[in-house]
């Protein structure tokens, strides 16, 4: 089994917008271009032009059908779709990390990134049962169990100019629903955003304290609190003539109206 | 074990060198930073400098290196050896490929240039695709806007001078509320998210209105699930909530718009329903001023939109009375509506409330002087913050024309059209309907055509007819069927080509368009029609020559294949002469360029258009010498002269001592400028000129002097359109230009000058008892048409497409997960899988478009899910409306623009059993590319 560090100051992880999140896919397709020419082994796909096909995603969205509950002498809010990307959540007490036989998982002393050495990883996939959240795949090709690296390559790259130091799923989230920074500090900006939109913990149930934060969405399909038929929509007349008379009316009114 | 942490290298070395080109994944034609390594592509990402993307990047963008490196790229050209359709080929040289086309096409351009049909399908480069055309002298051009989005376009430009994507874009820094109307996910795909994202954070709101809430509308505050056709009628719904209770803005409508000018109503008149106008032609208003008639573009005048003016007889009322006639009767009224809408009485109101209460009580003001083009200077802009976004859901319907323009008319009441917080335009667009060109179509053998092929008129004198009336164009645009079909119907060609109505063709060159697939209605019947032989066994189309990068379907049909790069592997340029990548505070244009050369023995299509025009001696494809003038299509990018000043590339042009933008001769370094700058060019739109763009002097002063016109144009919104009302006229029986009986009363009918709603043709024609469901498709984000299945991670994602079912009809029915069904229309039926959408209009299904395949095509395996559990729903919907027992062939389409009218489609729907693969199964086309590899995992560095 292997030991978890004591928990870092430093925090790095993401928070994910469901408000924003259009389900659009970027961030999932974006994460396996970088990982699969960058950190490890490549991400490979099998039967890739064929049925059945099935490759290593290290992050992909889900889309869930929620319905709001029915309330007395309501209708009936209608259905909404809730598009919910997942990746690995860093966890604070990474059961995957605790149960790995060989040491190859471990969670950086620094910033608390959870990472598979995948030179000590003997494919065994005890991690990957271990996470509540299903954040780890298999690669079929190599045996070596691939997660999200939070873009470890990237983040602290100085080949990469500084505004590019950032996963690749929040730089090309088109909708800017992923936001990256460290979640330790309470000051920087993912922490407030968590803060100020009533950011959460994925199962908290589970007792893994997750770093990465989901924002929720906010409400929908609520009625106005105003009266719509005054003032917005009271009636100036009931027909075109009486518009008419409105508008003469209405037209003296405006700069350079009736003398 | 112990807690000893590996080294990471934390720099490892990103890649060689960074590539910027432009993005060809879909249509959005985002900046991307294309990584190389080791010569080879390794990493795409979106470029932060670029006006389009700013950094960010779709999956599909995303997922570009696999596309690039897709195993259904078209290797060689080939030569068709086994039947049409069977997809049986040998590879030929380029030399022996030239010279067939060459042989085909000469002797039609001697004899009959109209019998080549030449059209050219998602093609970026509409501006020279059609500059040959024209050399070759057929009248049969256009590409897919046909059977897209032309309702929009044109109904935008006959209204306003631009519509919504290309031409224009929601105000996303100022708007307060956002209204998006059925919207296809891919057309300005990334601007919209970044927008969507950007009002989220502002907390502005948003409202979606479409049938389905997946997607933009999954996050919309409210979701508005709206009845499949109806979109106008709920809109002229709120126009009449908003008119009646006054919340219009009145000074814009006076002065901006042409709700002040006069319309003669006398029954009795030549002239009725027509603007009264001056000597010189100009619609006449009131002045405010005076009370005297004037010109509505005078200097000083502010025009009335009270007065009328009676004259010799003849009452003469400003198009706003009309108005107020039509959209405050109870017809329009929420009450009367809201059955047929799908929505409350009560919500609509409620959604009108809000546009007012935001148009008017959040107004914003910039502190921007500006001055109009009748001299009056304003010392701010006042905006209306309220905007709105549409695309193909509310214009793929045969009310889709009428109702664009509805939506078009609402913004403009709202006075929310190029104001701060609400739509604007990007250059060089807004540009008014009478600055387009006219159609063309005269033929003359031997020689080019007349004019450019596409574009707008302004009365039946206009259309595209022979002297006995029949159409000129194979496509029949142009004609009483359809009188403003300014992109063109490339869903008829096939089908009026194989019905040799008007006539036959000899050759069909398509480009890039999937016609034997997706891109067809009646998919089965148009391979019929492509196979079908006279009697001496020769193919009723004679010739087809096509064009496209990879195995499509389309490519078992050709006679002839010329192989096209990638669009890593291309020049391109996406122009402002065609449909450029301008914001609205910004005018650009961009290229993509060969950021590794190809693999293959494949050619970009333009620079094979390059060499075909001078071997047939087109005219601007030869030297005087006859010698060939663009070697390539880089050389016409760089050297082509469109006007005096201006070319395909508006930057880095030559001036007199330096680079200049806009105007400026050609520069042969053009092209290499572009790379250094990211592979674009951006010009930003002076602060003064930002907005009120059709009327500010600033801006048209600007316009003028960056190229986009050559002198100033400003002009009003037309709230009515006047060429309409001539169509309307000749329906009538006035003019010399008469329709066929049989169209009198359509024509009629539905070239309305004002803003109407009829229902779809469709349920007219079909009972909507026994046909109660109404079936759509649409695109999803990380697929662009047929292209996805070949790019091995896209299809990871979308690999199958049930059809999703409402929960009413879904235990109507007894469905279960698993289940399949049967989807029958009036034209046919499939067999397919479904799938329970609580979030969904209750009578509608849909299902996602182009994700099934035909086995045998983009090198996918035989039992791949797309063959086996996809489908199209293009098999339930014909090009043709059911026979009326006339004898004519009825288009499914729009009766104004001729576009395809795709969503209007009813169906029915039962449980069916389980069969083994989605029906129809259509037979194997043999691959000429073979299979992709099993399994795949690479690294580019190593």
């Amino acid at each position: 089994m292997t030991t978890l560090p004591p928990p870092s100051a430093k925090k790095l992880g993401l928070v994910i917008d469901l408000d924003t999140c259009v389900g659009c896919h970027a961030c999932v397709i974006s994460c396996k271009g970088w990982n699969t020419e960058n950190y490890g082994v490549p991400l490979s796909d099998q039967n890739a032009y064929a049925g059945a096909a099935s490759g290593t995603f290290l992050n992909r969205v889900h889309s869930y059908e929620v319905q709001p509950p029915i309330l007395k002498d309501q209708p009936a809010a209608p259905a909404q779709l809730i598009h919910f990307p997942k990746s690995c959540l860093h966890c604070d007490d990474a059961p995957c990390v605790t149960v790995c036989p060989t040491g190859a998982s471990y969670k950086r002393v620094e910033d608390g990134i959870v990472l598979v050495n995948e030179k000590d990883c003997i494919g065994c996939g005890l991690c990957a049962w271990a996470c509540p959240y299903g954040a780890r795949e298999l690669d079929a090709k190599e045996g070596v169990m691939k997660k999200c690296t939070l873009c470890v390559d990237r983040i602290y790259n100085e080949n990469l100019p500084e505004e590019d130091r950032q996963p690749a799923c929040v730089r090309s989230c088109p909708a800017g629903a992923r936001h990256f920074g460290d979640l330790g500090d309470e000051t920087s900006d993912v922490s407030i955003l968590v803060a100020e939109r009533g950011g959460f913990d994925l199962m908290p149930e589970q007792g893994t304290k997750p770093t990465n934060k989901y924002l929720p969405p906010r409400p929908k399909d609520v009625e106005p609190e105003y009266d719509i038929l005054a003032p917005y929509l009271e009636p100036i007349a009931e027909d075109g003539k009486g518009f008419v008379s409105w508008l003469d009316k209405a037209l003296s009114a405006l700069p350079g109206g009736a003398k | 074990m112990s807690l000893d942490q590996p080294n990471l290298d934390l720099s490892p070395k990103v890649s060689d060198e960074v590539r910027k080109t432009t993005c060809y994944m879909c249509a959005c034609r985002c900046g991307i930073d294309v990584h190389m390594k080791d010569g080879k592509v390794a990493y795409i990402e979106g470029n932060k400098d670029h006006p389009v993307n700013k950094g960010v990047l779709c999956a599909k963008g995303s997922a570009g290196i696999m596309q690039h490196n897709a195993p259904s790229r078209l290797r060689a050209p080939l030569k068709r050896v086994g039947p049409r359709g069977s997809g049986e080929f040998e590879e030929i040289s380029w030399e022996e490929a030239l010279t067939i086309a060459t042989k085909t096409l000469a002797p039609i351009r001697e004899k009959a240039p109209e019998k080549l049909a030449f059209f050219t399908g998602r093609d970026q480069s509409q501006s020279f695709t059609s500059f040959w055309a024209q050399g070759f002298g057929t009248p049969n051009y256009a590409a897919h806007g046909g059977f897209c989005s032309v309702n929009m376009a044109a109904a935008g430009i006959y209204t306003m001078g631009g519509a919504f994507w290309e031409f224009g874009q929601p105000d996303w820094d100022h708007t307060k509320l956002f209204m998006l109307f059925g919207v296809a996910e891919d057309h300005d795909s990334n601007p919209i998210k970044m927008g969507i994202g950007k009002i989220k954070e502002r907390g502005a709101r948003m409202i979606g209105v479409n049938p389905i809430r997946t997607g933009y509308n999954a996050v919309a505050d409210d979701w508005v699930g709206i009845t499949p056709g109806t979109d106008g009628l709920f809109i002229l719904a709120m126009v009449h909530c908003l008119m009646k209770a006054g919340k219009i803005d009145l000074e814009y409508l006076g002065r901006f718009t042409n709700a002040s000018v006069l319309v003669n109503e006398d029954p009795k008149s030549e002239q009725f329903g027509l603007f009264l106008r001056d000597a010189d032609g100009q619609p006449q208003v009131i002045d405010r001023n005076t009370g005297e008639l004037a010109a509505w573009n005078g200097k000083g005048v502010e025009p009335d939109l009270g007065a009328t003016y009676r004259h010799k007889g003849v009452t003469h009322r400003p198009v706003f009375h009309q108005m107020a006639d039509r959209y405050m009767a109870d017809s329009y009224s929420p009450e009367a509506v809201e059955d047929r809408c799908g929505i409350s009485a009560k919500r609509i109101r409620a959604i009108a409330a809000d546009l007012a209460r935001v148009a008017f009580d959040e107004a914003i003001e910039l502190d921007r002087p500006w001055t109009d083009f009748r001299g009056k200077k304003h010392d701010k802009m006042v905006g209306r913050p309220v905007s709105f976004h549409a695309m193909r859901g509310i214009s793929a319907h045969s009310n889709g024309f009428q109702t664009c323009r509805a939506l078009h008319v609402l913004q403009i009441l709202l006075g929310s059209v190029e104001t701060p917080g609400g739509m604007r335009f990007k250059p060089p667009y807004p540009k008014p309907a009478t600055a387009h060109p006219k159609p063309h179509g005269k033929v003359t053998p031997g020689a080019a055509l007349d004019g450019p092929h596409l574009g707008y008129v302004q009365g039946p004198e206009d259309l595209l007819l022979s002297e006995d009336g029949t159409p000129t164009r194979i496509d029949k645009a142009y004609t009483w069927e359809n009188p403003m079909s300014a992109h063109g119907l490339m869903h008829m060609v096939i089908s009026n080509a194989h019905a040799g109505d008007p006539y036959k063709i000899d050759t069909l060159f398509m480009y890039m368009a999937n016609m034997s697939w997706n891109s067809s209605m009646n998919t089965g019947g148009v391979m019929n029609m492509l196979t079908d032989t006279n009697e001496d066994g020769s193919y009723v189309i004679p010739n087809i020559i096509y064009s496209d990068a990879y195995s499509s379907e389309m490519v078992a049909y050709a006679d002839l294949v010329l192989p096209d790069t990638t669009y890593l592997e291309r020049h391109d340029c996406i122009s402002l002469l065609d449909r450029p990548i301008s914001e609205a505070d910004g005018v650009a244009d961009a290229i993509r360029w060969p950021v590794v050369e190809p693999d293959r023995d494949v050619r970009g299509f333009q620079s094979v258009l390059c060499e075909l025009g001078a071997r047939l001696n087109l005219p601007g494809f030869v030297n005087e010498d006859g010698s060939q003038k663009y070697k390539d299509y880089a050389d016409y990018i760089t050297n082509h002269i469109r006007r005096p000043g201006i070319g395909p590339l508006a930057g880095f042009r030559t001036g007199e001592d330096s680079l200049q933008s806009g105007r400026g001769g050609s520069n042969e370094s053009q092209i290499d400028n572009y790379i250094a700058n990211g592979g674009f060019w951006v010009e930003h739109v002076p602060e003064n000129a930002a907005y009120y763009k059709p009327f500010s002097m600033d801006y048209q002063n600007w316009a003028v002097k960056m190229g986009f016109f050559d002198a100033v144009q400003p002009y009003i919104f037309q709230l009515y359109v006047e060429p309409m009302r001539k169509f309307q006229l000749a329906a009538m029986g006035i003019g010399t230009r008469q329709p066929p009986e049989h169209l009198r009363k359509q024509v009629l009918e539905t070239m309305d000058p004002l803003p109407i709603w009829y229902p779809p043709f469709e349920d007219a024609h079909v009972d909507p008892v026994e046909y109660p469901i109404h079936a759509l498709t649409q695109r999803p984000m990380a697929m662009y048409h047929s292209w996805g299945s070949q790019n091995a991670w896209l299809r990871q994602i979308h690999g199958r497409n049930p059809l999703y079912v409402p929960t009413g009809i879904w235990e109507a029915n007894g469905f279960e997960d698993g289940d399949w069904a049967r989807v029958t229309s009036t034209h046919g039926s499939i067999t397919v899988p479904v799938a329970h959408q609580a979030s969904l209009n209750k009578d509608t299904v849909w299902t996602w478009n182009a994700i099934g395949k035909r086995k045998g095509a983009w090198a996918l395996d035989e039992d791949a899910s797309e063959t086996t559990k996809g489908f199209l729903l293009n098999h339930l919907i014909h090009e043709l409306l059911p026979p009326k027992g006339d004898g004519m062939r009825w288009a499914n389409s729009d009766p104004i623009t001729g576009q395809a009218a795709w969503f209007d489609l009813r169906v029915k729907i039962e449980k069916s059993a389980a069969p083994a693969e989605s029906q129809p199964v259509l037979p194997a086309i043999k691959s000429p590319v073979g299979k992709g590899p099993k399994d795949i995992a690479w690294k580019v560095g190593e």
